[in-house]
């Protein structure tokens, strides 16, 4: 999917948990995520707590998106 | 280690008065079993159905299908760390009830569950058309949280199972196979010339209804290890998963895992089976990458030449089975992996969501997006109720007349990534 | 039943008209003959089926005026009304392979009959032709023609009768591009053993599914001025209306959903859910913010980090979803973006 909006013009990033899938699929800027089933959340943590880890994570996307790149990459810490 | 297994045949289960094995017909007294079923208190209600090869029967929501067996000699008790203590298994004798099963079914927890047909085009897919089935129905009590419901529609089908196979201990088999698995030193001296091979099992650990077990162990919290392939035959390894039903492991299947079966075929002749390697398919990153690691190590420390590498599931596990293909392959050592495809309805889309060169020798159980139409069935055991609902089933999954369109997806091991069946693609 | 009625193309070699010198013969039918491998063809037919004429065209002549050598073969082939097409084999011939090709998609295509053709594997035609038409895989030179019209031979006659056409290993066929699902006659435990032994040992040995290659996009440039950009959310994890209100299935999707996000600041246990059938759907259900930020995003609006959240989000489940469903679905969703001037986009997946 992240390949076809790519393609559409429109710069996309893919936050996911198994990145090796993200690579393999072809997106060009990847966050990783937490887990499969919360990508964007942990539920051992107090709803503040998680708030402020998703918040986090879409803070790195959007710095992804504002970043330029020239090939596939991931944006780790 | 060695494990005599002793095969005993039945011929057909009947409802009796009470509970009993005579001359390979098994009898079952409906009220001896609800009262197994019940000592687990989430179940409010239980009922009881026979469902025989050929018959005109559907039965769905099928959440897992267990072989009955009783250890009679020997170490520990079959289904270790959950029905009998952890003692290690997989020595002495153990008895199995063969041509039959215990299904159970009932209300759905997720999006579950699979269908069994025991006739027409849908019997043709699951394995367990081919077995006399007994199958329990459970409904679970009012405001039953799904992981408690599924926990103890789970004990209830091992119950039973076992309550049956007990009936066999002081029977004698109508046939016997003993498996034996040498020590490693004593292995490579009693083959010192046999390529050493060993079995990569990926047990699916993703969560509700997509757990496997481990010595009473949920398998997404171990740590890839080694076990001798006899342990596999008692128990050790059992199903809490069967959404998309079409590539989860039974029990059952667990117990008659066919790739230890074929290595055990060829051990001493072609080959030297000397390990069963566990390991999950975690939904951290973290963890796949630990337990690829782990795997690839063990297979190193074992000095394998060769393995063969099974998948359980779809999607993400796609990315273990290439990590564990790629570090197995790294460490030079030869894999042959097993999994299935989901290259859409037209068979035109790409089947696996990784890839990569290393995975070169793969054999296929078929493409689960393949679309079936199963015929309305005279006899349905369960409901229908959430059929639009299950994976690889639609809005319109339910036809007038009665039939089912679905995906390949939805039938009990009919694409089985431990290679049960016979069906492939290309 | 009748018997059923082949048309067969081939070329001036095969038809014993020349070799390269007549390479420039132009096309005619021969009405009633079968010559050349038809000989082999009919002879493996027996009373099955007829070759009712037979099309002779130099590989020259067909290359080099191809329009008219394709009108001049549909008017022949029209006029026979056979029940099947037969062209070549070509083996490795590649002009040969050329013809074949495109008179086979030619009569497919345009009259509907059923055709069949054999090339060798790395014959050009192949590459034109193999999604489109049935090719069965030959040798590389004529020597190998008794074991080309062996396959195509009860290939042509159940493509004639309209028969169910089995995977490309059971009929000889050369791969599709489509999986095609069949039993073998080992289960797959044992042929996993087995295609190990011959790995271990250095023999020959088939993989079942070879891997496929990827294709990928140039990156577009970065967000300049984020604080008034237009942000969109789309996601694979299947967050939908609580209720699941368009039925999107919790595997192999066959849809994706659109909703409005106007005026919602957080994604509540009331309001949402996950339709996603491939992962414990607790998490999500409890607060599908952890699939998809609408919460912080709100945030960022408030707060000028973003411009603004794009009023809609685009939904589906990837759980066993066919790639090319994804790619459909994803088209639209990035054109709709585009034309609504979305200037970037955060996909996340589970």
């Amino acid at each position: 999917m992240v390949k076809e909006i790519e393609r559409a013009g429109i710069p996309v990033v893919h936050i996911c948990t198994v990145t090796p899938i993200s690579m393999t699929v072809g997106a060009n800027r990847i966050v990783p995520a937490i887990a499969i089933p919360h990508p964007l959340g942990n539920p051992a943590m107090k709803p503040e707590e998680e708030k402020a880890l998703r918040r986090k994570i879409v803070e790195k996307a959007l710095k992804a998106l504002e970043t330029e790149v020239s090939g596939q990459t991931i944006f780790k810490d | 280690m060695k494990l005599e297994l002793g095969k005993i045949f039945i011929k057909d289960i009947r409802f009796a008065e009470k509970t009993a094995l005579q001359d390979g017909v098994l009898s079952v007294s409906k009220d001896d079993l609800r009262e197994v079923a019940l000592s687990e208190e989430k179940i409010k209600t239980v009922s009881f159905d026979i469902a025989k090869p050929g018959e005109s029967v559907r039965i769905t929501p099928v959440k897992d299908v267990i072989e009955p067996r009783v250890k009679v000699e020997g170490r520990g008790g079959v289904f270790p760390g959950v029905i009998s203590g952890v003692d290690t298994v997989g020595s002495g004798k153990t008895y199995c009830l063969k041509g039959m099963a215990v299904v159970t079914a009932g209300p759905i927890v997720g999006f579950q569950e699979g269908v069994i047909d025991m006739s027409g085009p849908g019997a043709d897919y699951t394995p367990f058309s081919k077995t006399l089935n007994l199958v329990v129905l459970c409904e679970p009590k009012e405001g039953t949280e799904a992981h408690d419901y599924e926990r103890a529609v789970r004990m209830v089908g091992l119950k039973i199972a076992t309550h049956l196979a007990e009936l066999s201990k002081e029977l004698s088999p109508d046939e016997s196979q003993t498996y034996e698995t040498l020590d490693l030193l004593e292995g490579m001296k009693a083959y010192p010339d046999l390529p050493r091979v060993a079995y990569v099992q990926m047990l699916q650990s993703q969560g509700l209804l997509h757990d496997t077990y481990v010595y009473g162990v949920d398998a997404k919290k171990i740590l890839p290890t080694i076990l001798y392939p006899t342990e596999d035959m008692d128990g050790a390894i059992l199903s809490g998963n069967c959404v998309s039903a079409c590539d989860k492991n039974p029990t059952y299947v667990h117990e008659n895992n066919p790739v230890i079966e074929e290595l055990f075929k060829q051990h001493g002749k072609t080959i030297n089976f000397v390990a069963h390697v566990i390991t999950n398919e975690n939904v951290y990153l973290a963890d796949k990458e630990r337990s690829s690691n782990q795997t690839a190590k063990l297979c190193k420390m074992l000095h394998l030449d060769g393995v063969v590498v099974s998948e359980e599931g779809f999607g993400n596990p796609d990315t273990d089975l290439i990590m564990n293909c790629k570090k197995i392959e790294a460490e030079g050592i030869k894999t042959v992996l097993i999994t299935d495809e989901y290259a859409g309805r037209d068979g035109k889309s790409q089947s696996l969501a990784d890839a990569d060169k290393a995975a070169d020798a793969l054999v296929t159980a078929g493409n689960a997006n393949q679309v079936v139409v199963l015929p309305k069935l005279d006899k349905l055991i369960g409901t229908l109720d959430y059929i639009t609902k299950i994976a690889g089933a639609n809005a319109d999954t339910l036809r007038e007349d009665g039939s089912l369109e679905v995906e390949l997806q939805v039938i009990t091991g009919a694409t089985s990534e431990v290679g049960f069946n016979k069906l492939s693609a290309r | 039943m009748a018997k059923i009625k082949v048309v067969h193309y081939i070329n001036q070699f095969f038809a014993q008209v020349g070799g390269e010198e007549q390479a420039d013969y132009p096309i005619e039918i021969r009405k009633g003959e079968h010559l050349g491998p038809g000989l082999a063809f009919q002879q493996a037919f027996g009373d099955e089926a007829e070759i009712v004429a037979t099309i002779i065209c130099g590989d020259g002549f067909f290359s080099e005026h191809i329009d008219d050598a394709k009108a001049k073969l549909l008017e022949m082939v029209k006029g026979e009304k056979p029940d099947i097409f037969i062209a070549g084999p070509a083996f490795n011939a590649g002009r040969y392979g050329f013809a074949c090709a495109t008179a086979a998609m030619a009569v497919q295509e345009e009259l509907h009959i059923p055709v069949l053709t054999g090339m060798y594997i790395e014959n050009p035609g192949v590459e034109m032709a193999k999604d489109k038409v049935y090719i069965v895989s030959t040798k590389n030179s004529a020597a190998g023609m008794r074991d080309a019209v062996k396959k195509m031979a009860p290939l042509a006659l159940k493509l004639a009768k309209g028969e169910k056409i089995g995977a490309s290993v059971e009929e000889g066929y050369i791969p599709q591009g489509q999986r095609v699902n069949f039993f073998e006659k080992e289960r797959g435990a044992e042929r996993a053993v087995k295609m190990l032994l011959a790995k271990l040992n250095g023999k020959p040995f088939t993989t079942e599914y070879p891997m496929p290659s990827f294709d990928r996009v140039e990156p577009n440039p970065a967000v300049k001025d984020m604080a008034h950009a237009t942000v969109a959310l789309v996601t694979s994890g299947g967050i939908v209306p609580k209720g699941n209100p368009d039925h999107i299935e919790s595997s192999n999707a066959s849809k994706y959903g659109e909703y409005d996000i106007t005026g919602v600041n957080d994604l509540t246990a009331d309001t949402y859910e996950t339709a996603h059938g491939g992962y414990d759907p607790s998490y999500a259900n409890q607060d599908a913010d952890r699939v998809l930020p609408v919460d912080v995003l709100r945030d960022l609006e408030k707060e000028h980090v973003i411009g603004k959240l794009y009023n809609k989000f685009y939904t589906t489940v990837g759980n066993g979803t066919a790639v090319a469903s994804a790619k459909a679905f994803a088209e639209e969703i990035g054109k709709k973006l585009k034309e609504d001037h979305v200037d970037a986009v955060i996909l996340t997946s589970t």
